[in-house]
């Protein structure tokens, strides 16, 4: 497939808008506002069946229709660059390397929705980021694709970057919304829904940064062009990040639906010698893990969910012989712990549980009955919190329980870990 | 008490914000760079300048990972222990980086150089094990590299 996100990223100067507009950039902007209602650009995106890349896959064009007409309030979008699950390193791509492709993507997304007013929100520690993406507002403002009439156009926004200070619970778009309020990150209980009362309690909508990246070359060529990517209800470019002991760890840019093996082994080159695959966690840490004898499946949305597992963010992290599956699972808990915003009690407290417990089998304390007590425990915390956080973490573990349970017994049992797994 | 440098950048980013509460988070990371951490008086200091209470201050800086509630050394060494670079040797790097500083995850060395902390994910899992220090990402290390950054700093 032709590289369309990730076209430019190997060229020098890549983020500056120089490159960017020599190689047809900002086209698609001119295009939209000189040929395109922004009722015709959310039909467009509509057709163009472009689904969300932060995780849950929705429909953006849907997403877009939902903001309110006609109203009087401000309205708002927001480019969620929070980019914290663990695996995932795909966006950071786009905001050091081009970030005028995303900058194009959040002016037409604005211009469809009617926002006046854009939020670039990036995470704390991406520092190059938040100085690239800067700069490229300033580049921006100077070419007049930003602020008053737009290319001379009756159409005007402004943008504004504001930066994260290290908390993955602000990914969450209700918590990212507080965030940006100068608060604590706690995710807002639903309805109402962000398209009704978002950021300040405006109509807001909210997109990953590779969603929107992918908006200009659509409007640039077309619905028909694009759902010829990829595979049915899962069309367009995606950026797979792979990790863990491949040979050629990155970011790969395919179709949609590329068979996870043929990312694996061949453009990530396989394992290291002499290392065996022990399991695939295939669309960053919240998304249940596979074994061997299920990785046969296509990477996108629909087949994923089938394999009882999730594209989410696209993380692929490749788990050898050598990994403890109980420490692996322990790293993640831990995570999940202390990343919980301590809002609701079932994430709060049952992450914590989770991390004990599997503190305690590592370290050689495990009682019996503990994978059971670790199934059970998932099984309560799903469902039962205010945000996906409590889920993801009940997914990142109870598959990994329930699928790895023989050695998760061989832990209680002989108080330690498989000898090949031993450090 | 902010330099007067910091103090003009924060009531710069203020001005350029409709809405004042939006720039809090970049306020303190302003101020943080400026005084190494937020202490009380800080916190009680950019209180007043964004005219905002200060307990609201409180409430952000401590639920932020990113904020230095106490002093840390001049340089302050993160390394990522989540799954991608645990699966990269992570935990080999941070034994060698507590032998090698004389101190455990957590503190400071007794001159106040270096401070050695472990953090999540930092979405640079294909170029594993890696770190931050202060500002840069250092990435695909290993003890030889290791050695070299330190002696470069
Ligand atoms: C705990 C948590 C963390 C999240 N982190 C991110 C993130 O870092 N980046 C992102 O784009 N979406 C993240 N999401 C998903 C967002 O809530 C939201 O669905 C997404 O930004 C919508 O954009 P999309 O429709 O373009 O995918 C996270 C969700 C949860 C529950
Ligand atoms: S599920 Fe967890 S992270 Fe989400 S609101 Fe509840 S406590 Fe906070
Ligand atoms: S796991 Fe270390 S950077 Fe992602």
């Amino acid at each position: 497939m032709e590289k369309l996100l990730t076209k430019n990223i190997h060229l020098p100067d890549s983020h500056k808008i120089e490159t960017y507009r020599a190689t047809g950039g900002y086209k698609a902007l001119a295009k939209a506002l000189g040929e395109y209602s922004p009722e015709d650009i959310i039909d467009i995106v509509k057709r163009s069946g472009l689904r969300g890349r932060g995780g849950a896959g929705f429909p953006a064009g849907v997403k877009w229709s939902f903001m309110p007409k006609g109203t009087e309030r401000p309205k708002y979008l927001i480019c969620n660059a929070d980019e914290g699950e663990p695996g995932t390193f795909k966006d950071r791509v786009i905001l050091e390397k081009d970030p005028h492709q995303l900058l194009e993507g959040i002016i037409i997304a604005s211009y469809a929705i009617g926002a006046q007013q854009a939020y670039l929100y990036i995470r704390g520690e991406f520092n190059l980021a938040i100085q690239r993406c800067e700069a490229a507002i300033r580049e921006a403002y100077e070419h007049n694709f930003l602020g008053q009439n737009i290319m001379g156009k009756y159409y005007s926004l402004d943008i504004l970057l504001p930066i994260g200070a290290g908390a993955y619970i602000c990914g969450e778009e209700t918590s990212l919304m507080e965030s940006i309020e100068g608060k604590k990150g706690w995710p807002r209980i639903r309805p109402p829904f962000p398209a009704n009362r978002g950021l300040f309690g405006c109509p807001t909508t909210i997109n990953n940064v590779e969603t929107l990246a992918n908006v200009p070359h659509i409007i640039e060529r077309g619905v028909e062009w694009y759902t010829s990517i990829g595979t049915d209800k899962n069309h367009g470019p995606k950026l797979y990040c792979v990790s863990g002991p491949v040979k050629r760890p990155g970011v790969y840019e395919l179709p949609m639906g590329t068979p996870l093996p043929e990312i694996i082994f061949d453009h990530a080159g396989g394992l290291f010698e002499g290392r065996q695959l022990k399991g695939v966690i295939p669309g960053g840490s919240s998304t249940p893990i596979l074994r061997p004898d299920e990785i046969q499946v296509n990477m996108d949305f629909d087949s994923l969910a089938k394999a009882g597992t999730m594209l989410g963010s696209a993380g692929i992290i490749v788990l050898d012989h050598t990994m403890c599956i109980v420490r692996s699972t322990l790293i993640l808990a831990n995570f999940y712990h202390h990343e919980s915003c301590g809002q609701c009690t079932p994430c709060r407290e049952g992450t914590g549980w989770l991390e004990n417990i599997l503190h305690h089998i590592e370290e050689g304390h495990g009682r019996p009955g503990d994978t059971d007590l670790l199934i059970e425990i998932c099984d309560n915390i799903m469902g039962n919190a205010i945000c996906p956080l409590g889920d993801a973490a009940a997914m990142a573990i109870g598959p990994a329980v329930k699928k790895y349970r023989d050695e998760f017994d061989y832990h209680l049992t002989n108080k330690q870990c498989l000898p090949e797994t031993r450090k | 008490m902010l330099t007067s440098g910091a103090r003009e950048k924060v009531e710069k980013l203020i001005a350029c914000h409709p809405k004042k509460e939006a720039a809090l988070l970049r306020v303190l990371h302003i101020v943080q760079q400026d005084q190494g951490y937020l202490s009380p008086e800080t916190i009680a200091s950019v209180a007043d300048l964004m005219g905002m209470p200060a307990i609201k201050l409180y409430e952000v800086a401590t639920f932020y990972t990113l904020y230095n509630k106490k002093p840390v050394g001049k340089y302050l060494i993160q390394v990522c222990a989540n799954l991608s670079c645990s699966l990269m040797g992570a935990d080999n790097l941070i034994r060698y980086l507590k032998d090698r500083l004389g101190v455990q995850v957590g503190e400071t060395t007794p001159d106040n150089k270096f401070t050695l902390v472990t953090v999540q994910c930092l979405g640079s899992c294909g170029t594993a094990p890696m770190m931050q220090i202060n500002d840069q990402y250092y990435e695909k290390l290993d003890e030889a590299r290791i050695e070299q950054i330190l002696a470069s700093l």
